[in-house]
Order: structure tokens, then sequence, then C-alpha cells
């Protein structure tokens, strides 16, 4: 009973994040380049903005996301004992 | 003991970089002594094809796990370096700074399409796939909806999606050989397969995962030398990443100018005009074409009169009478042609920044939903490429697995983030010292790109110097050229092939272990002979290896249509076929095999007849004429998957929700797959 409560209070911490971040990834990818003309007005650096966020904006978000949900997710591995042996050859 | 074997493999690499590094000084050292460069090219060909079959030789195998996922003992760092090699293909290295030169901000869809989509693996995918820790991707939906029926289908689109890419790859090989080694492109083709085979034969995944590491390091050496010399030269800044947004600027001002010039808009002036004309002879045929062809004879026995007329004249006009159309439906389809060509550059470029560039608002929503779709398109079908998924096998554990990731899209990033300077630099330079030079003095690559047909020039006002509008750039050429174009030494631009054809080799190798894993593992020892040895299957998998490459060699010698849209092609292909029966069997335990089989077809047939139908009007070797059809809301056949993806999931909730849900044991994987351990 106890592993099952556990099993379910860790899927669902990681449904969350997951979604977390998804939202994040959907707002740079298709919201921020819907008003790429209206970005494109203001220039930082000689960069528009709307293509500074196509050309390397939204691909620092990727990365940072992607770091952000390793770390977050093996943390949390941690916390619920779910550690892996290095030997293990999988499922 | 996974810290030592990484440590070791960081000392292995880093003597392997500082190795390459010193052949390039000396390679650079001996120019100038005055060595021919026809030489670099061979010293760099056969020093990197040299690495690569020793690696191969080095890591050959005999063990199925070792073949087909490398034994699982590949540390996430370097996993994410190989899978940046894997990645990163002939389109990304040659194609994609040449598509943003060609369409600026409408390029970027291919930036983020191409890294976003790691988002996608990170969390919905890989973390669950290794928890699986099987062989292939057939295996998982095998495994996931029960039977062999979710498992055929997903060898049919992992065979289609990869050999669509692989022949990619290897036409990228092909060019690169004919340009820079001056062999016939056939010939190039075939010795790209032989560098692809010397390693991926004998090691399978363990010999390919070390030498992509190694073709990591090369390619991105070679993609970053010639930009960040370039931005030293325009800017006294090694970084073009950040200092771009400065050339971009004053790319802007250039581009009022050249646009607007007087002689540029004549040009465009005769090009419009050439467009009329077109359509005035389409508009009269069949008479039009017996006109021309009476038109050209009375020119050519003119001149055979008048001896001061030069023989060659008469043999380019002879040569015009004999290249024109046979009949009155191929001179439509070629004069449409010339005419839409024509017309294009009858058309003022677009700014290289503006976002969404059209004359009506109509004309910018359309260019905007291309946009975004082909983003979409592009993301989901990374998240269902089957040779990117696979590599995350390799990695020891779960949490591998996960900054596995993190690592391949941070080496990903390396080239992603420098294409987009890379185009504005390239431009910077052609449009400052190139556009309204004179044609008799144009520098020598425009000869040498010429020949191979992806250069073209022609002073169509006749001012004897070259506009904008008088040159054609196909894409592939921008990367291979920029050394030229800017005046680099020649070792940069052997060091430049050298990288195009680590990324073309590296891609190739995963794709076609790809593929004869789904054929060799899912298909003969799954359903037809699961009783096969394994040195038997290893055998049968070697022979598969030789017979696709192969194969592919051949399809790639016929020079089928550009390199990027046959990979975004595959992409579309890919995330229709397989994304939606992945996450929904990871995520919704409801999800059964027949919702499966169905949503994985109907997703794949409607992508398919979509990019089949708006793309050619007819297939000859089919018999199929005039199936052209208007794309729905103007989405073009690269994006096919727009339409594949949703309806792959619409129909495996449907279905599934109308037929009884998977058995115990199917939930019990799940559960068992949503845990790292247990």
């Amino acid at each position: 009973m106890q592993t099952i409560r556990k099993h379910e209070s860790y899927w669902h911490k990681n449904l969350v994040v997951t979604a977390v971040l998804l939202l994040i990834w959907f707002v740079v990818t298709f919201v921020v380049p819907f008003y790429a003309r209206e970005l494109n007005s203001i220039v930082i650096l000689g960069f528009p903005l709307g293509f500074y966020m196509g050309a390397q904006g939204a691909l620092l978000v990727y990365v940072v996301i992607i770091w952000y949900y390793a770390r977050y997710m093996n943390n949390l591995d941690i916390e619920y004992g779910h550690l892996e042996s290095e030997e293990e050859e999988g499922g | 003991m996974s810290n030592d074997l990484s440590s070791r493999l960081r000392g292995y690499y880093l003597a392997y970089t500082g190795g390459f590094i010193a052949l390039i000084l000396l390679l650079a050292v001996l120019e100038q002594q005055g060595m021919p460069p026809r030489w670099i090219g061979y010293a760099f060909l056969f020093f990197t094809i040299m690495i690569y079959a020793a690696i191969g030789i080095m890591s050959r195998t005999s063990n199925v796990s070792e073949y087909y996922v490398a034994g699982r003992r590949v540390p996430a760092v370097f996993n994410g370096m190989a899978t940046g090699a894997d990645w990163m293909s002939a389109a990304s290295f040659i194609g994609l700074a040449g598509t943003l030169y060609l369409s600026g901000y409408q390029g970027l869809a291919y930036v983020m399409g191409w890294t976003g989509g790691y988002v996608l693996v990170a969390l919905l995918l890989a973390p669950y796939l290794r928890k699986f820790g099987q062989y292939t991707i057939p295996d998982f939906l095998a495994a996931r909806y029960g039977g062999n029926a979710a498992r055929l289908v997903g060898v049919f689109a992992v065979v289609l999606a990869s050999f669509v890419y692989v022949v990619a790859q290897i036409y990228g090989v092909g060019l690169i050989a004919s340009r820079f080694v001056g062999l016939q492109f056939e010939i190039g083709v075939f010795l790209g397969l032989a560098g692809i085979l010397v390693c991926s034969f004998l090691g399978g995944m363990r010999a390919v995962t070390w030498t992509q590491v190694a073709q990591y390091v090369i390619l991105i050496v070679a993609y970053i030398t010639p930009v960040a010399m370039l931005s030293v030269k325009v800017t006294n800044v090694p970084i073009p990443q950040i200092v771009y947004g400065e050339v971009l600027e004053r790319l802007r001002v250039l581009e009022t100018q050249v646009f607007y010039s007087p002689a540029e808009e004549s040009a465009r002036q005769l090009y419009r005009e050439r467009a009329e004309a077109l359509a005035e002879r389409i508009q009269a045929l069949p008479e039009s074409l017996a006109e021309e062809k009476q038109r050209l004879s009375t020119q050519i026995n003119e001149r055979k009169l008048d001896s001061s007329a030069s023989m060659r004249e008469i043999v380019v006009l002879e040569r015009q009478r004999r290249e024109l159309p046979a009949n009155a439906d191929e001179a439509r389809s070629k004069w449409n042609e010339a005419r839409k060509a024509a017309l294009e550059r009858a058309s003022v470029p677009n700014p290289h920044a503006e976002a969404f560039p059209g004359n009506s608002e109509d004309a910018r929503n359309a260019a905007r939903i291309n946009f975004l779709t082909l983003v979409f398109c592009l993301m989901v079908g990374t998240a269902a490429l089957p040779h990117i998924l696979m590599r995350y096998y390799t990695t020891p554990t779960v949490r591998e697995a996960r900054s596995s990731v993190f690592w391949s899209l941070f080496f990903i990033l390396a080239l992603y983030l420098t294409a987009p300077a890379y185009a504005v630099f390239a431009k910077y330079e052609i449009y400052l010292h190139l556009v309204n030079s004179e044609i008799a003095r144009l520098p020598g690559w425009i000869a040498a790109w010429g020949k191979l047909g992806l250069v073209s020039i022609e002073d169509i006002n006749r001012d004897g110097l070259l506009q904008l509008a008088e040159l054609t750039l196909n894409p592939d050429v921008i990367v291979l050229a920029t050394p030229e174009i800017a005046g680099l030494p020649y070792v940069i631009s052997g060091l430049v092939a050298a990288g195009a054809l680590s990324a073309a080799l590296s891609t190739a190798d995963g794709l076609l272990l790809t593929i004869t894993g789904a054929l060799s593992h899912d298909v003969y020892y799954k359903i037809i002979r699961p009783q096969a040895s394994t040195q038997w299957r290893l055998v049968i998998s070697k022979s598969l290896l030789l017979v696709v490459a192969v194969l592919a060699a051949m399809v790639a010698a016929q020079k089928p249509a550009t390199i990027l849209s046959m990979v975004a092609w595959a992409f579309s292909i890919a995330g229709a076929a397989f994304f939606p029966a992945l996450v929904l069997g990871i995520f919704w335990k409801r999800a059964n095999k027949e919702g499966a089989v169905a949503g994985m077809l109907a997703g794949l047939l409607i992508t398919l007849y979509y990019m089949v139908r708006v793309q050619f009007d007819s297939i000859a070797w089919l018999g199929l004429h005039g199936i052209g059809m208007e794309p729905w809301l103007e989405v073009q056949s690269t994006s096919a998957g727009i339409w594949g993806v949703p309806v792959g999931f619409l129909v495996i909730v449907v279905v599934s929700l109308m037929t009884p849900p998977p058995p115990q044991k199917t939930q019990e994987l799940i559960e068992r797959l949503r845990y790292p351990v247990h």
C-alpha cells in the first residue's frame, strides 16, 4: 500500500513538472513567433527581437527546460529512493 | 568504474582533437609552401576516413547487445556528442545556413524545429524508453501494444522515414566528393558508401557511437572556424554568434541600397518581361512550339551562310534547338517552370530579418501558417525519428538518459546558434563584394560551382556587371563555398568539406543501423525465426546493411530533389507514424492495440497522401497523371505532418475507447516504465 501511494505521488509530481515545462515550450515555440512581425520593431544590439527569439532565444530556453527537468527528476529519484545500480540492464 | 571509463575516454578524445588541430595547422603551413589545393582535399579525406576505419576496426564486435545498443555503457556526455553527430546531417551542415541565406526569417523554422523537438524527447520519451530497455522502437510498440501488427507498422514507418533520410546523406557525400576531390558525382556516392560501411559493418552501434563522437569534433570545428574567421575580418571579434546583430544592422542598410539600385530595377524589369513572354508562349501552345523551332532553324541557317559567325554560336543555337521540348505537354511544364523562375527574380527580395514577408495580408498570413506548421512538424518528427530515440537505449541508466538529452541539445546548439550567423555573414560578404562586380572578373568559385550546376549567372541587362537578380545560388553552396567567398585559405575549404563529410557519414551510419535493426531484429528474429542463433542474427543484420546501403546509394546517384525538402518529408512521416503511439503508450494506459495500429496507419496514410498530391502532379512510373491538388489552408507538402499527427492522436483515442482495454500485463508494463526502479 505504502509503495503504491509513494508511486502515485512520484508520478503526479512528474506529470506536473512535465506539464509546466511543456507550457513554457509551447509559448516560446508558437505564441512568440506568432507575433514575430510586431516584436521585430524592437531592436537590441542590432537584432530585431522577433528574429532573435527564433535564432537564439527559443533555443536557449529549450536547453534550460531540459536541464531543469533532468535535475528535478534526478533529485526526485533520490528523494523517493529510486536509485538504479550501474549494472542494471533495464526493464 | 564508469568514472574511470569517462576519464579514459576524455583522454583519448582530447588527444584526438589536438591531433586534428595539429593536422589543420600542418596543412595550412604546407599550403603556404605551395602544396596544391587538390592534395589538401585528398589529405583531409584520407585522414578522416582512416580515423573512422580505425575506430570501426577497434570496436568490431560479435555480441548482440554491443552491436545494437553499444552494451548500454555510453556515458551521458559522450552519448550527447554522438547524438549530436547522429542528428546533424548533411541537411544541418550544408543546407541549413543556405536556407537561412535564401529565406531569412522563414528559415528559422528549421533552427527552432530541429532543437525544440528535444524538449519533447526529454520530457515525453527518452527516460521511459531507457527504462523499457530493449533494442529498437518497434520493440517498444510490440511490447506495449502486444502482437506483431504494431511491430510491423512500426517497421514499415522506420524503413520509409530512415531510407528517405539516408538517401539525402549519401547525396551530400557525392556532392562533396565531386567538388573537393574532383571525382565524378556517381563515383563520389559509392566512395561515401565505403566510408559508411567501414565502420557500421564491423562494429554496429558500438563502433558507430565512438566514431560519431570523433565525427562530432571534426564537424563542429569545421563549422565554426570559417564563420569565426569571417567574423574577425568584418568585426574584429571572433564570436560570430554574439556580434552578428551588428552585421545584421549593416546588412539592412546594404539591402536597401542593393535592392533599389537602377541596375537592379532594370534587371528585374527584364525578368518580368521574360515571364510575360513565356506566359504568352504557353497560351499559344501548341503552335508556339513549332514557331520556336522554326525561329531557331532560321537563325542557324543564317549563321551558317554568314562567314563571320563563329562556330561556337552555331553550336549553342543547335543545342537550344535540340533541347526544345518534344511535345506540347512537356513544353507547358518546362516553360511554366521557367516562367516561375523568371517571376521569382523579377520580384524585390525580402529583407533578411523580416518575419512572414508578403505583399498582402493574405500572403503574410500564409507565410505565418507555414512557419508555425513547419516548426510543429519538425519538432514532432524529431521526437519520433527512430535513429535518435534509439540512442537513449545506449546509456547505462534512466538518470543518464535524462542528462544525455541535455548534453545532446547542448552539443547541437553549438551548430544551430552559429547557422543564422553564418547566413548573415555570407550574405553581407556577397552583397558587399560580389554584387555589382564585373562579370568578366568574377572569383573562381563561381565557375567551379557552376560546373556542378549549383551556381549560375546571367547578364540579362548586358551591362557587364553582376546584379543580385542575375545570380542564382543553390542553398547547398553557401556553407561549402563561404571560405572561397570570403577569400580564406584553401585549407579552410578542405576543413569544411571534411566537416560536411563527417556530418553526412555519421547520420548515414545511424540511419543504416536503424533500418537494418528494424529488418533483422524486428522482422527476421522476432517474427520469422525467433529460434535463430545470435551468430546467425548478426550475419543477417550485416548482410542487410550491405543491401540497404547499396540501394540507398543507387537512389542517391539519380540526384533527387534538394536535400532539405527530402529530409523534411522524413520528419513528417516519422512524426505522424510514431509520435502519437509512443506518447499515448506511455501516458495513457487505456490506449490499446487496435487503437495504436489504426492510429499509426491513419496518420501515416494522411501524411503520405497530402505530401504526394501537393508535391507531384504526375508519377510517371506508376502511370498516375493529374493527381496534383490545391494545398489545404496553404500548408506546403513539407508540413504534411500537421494533418497526420492530430489524426493519429484522434484515431488512437477513438478506436481504443471503442475496443476493450489492454490486458493486465500491459498495464503492469506501463506502471513499470513510469518508475526508474522496481
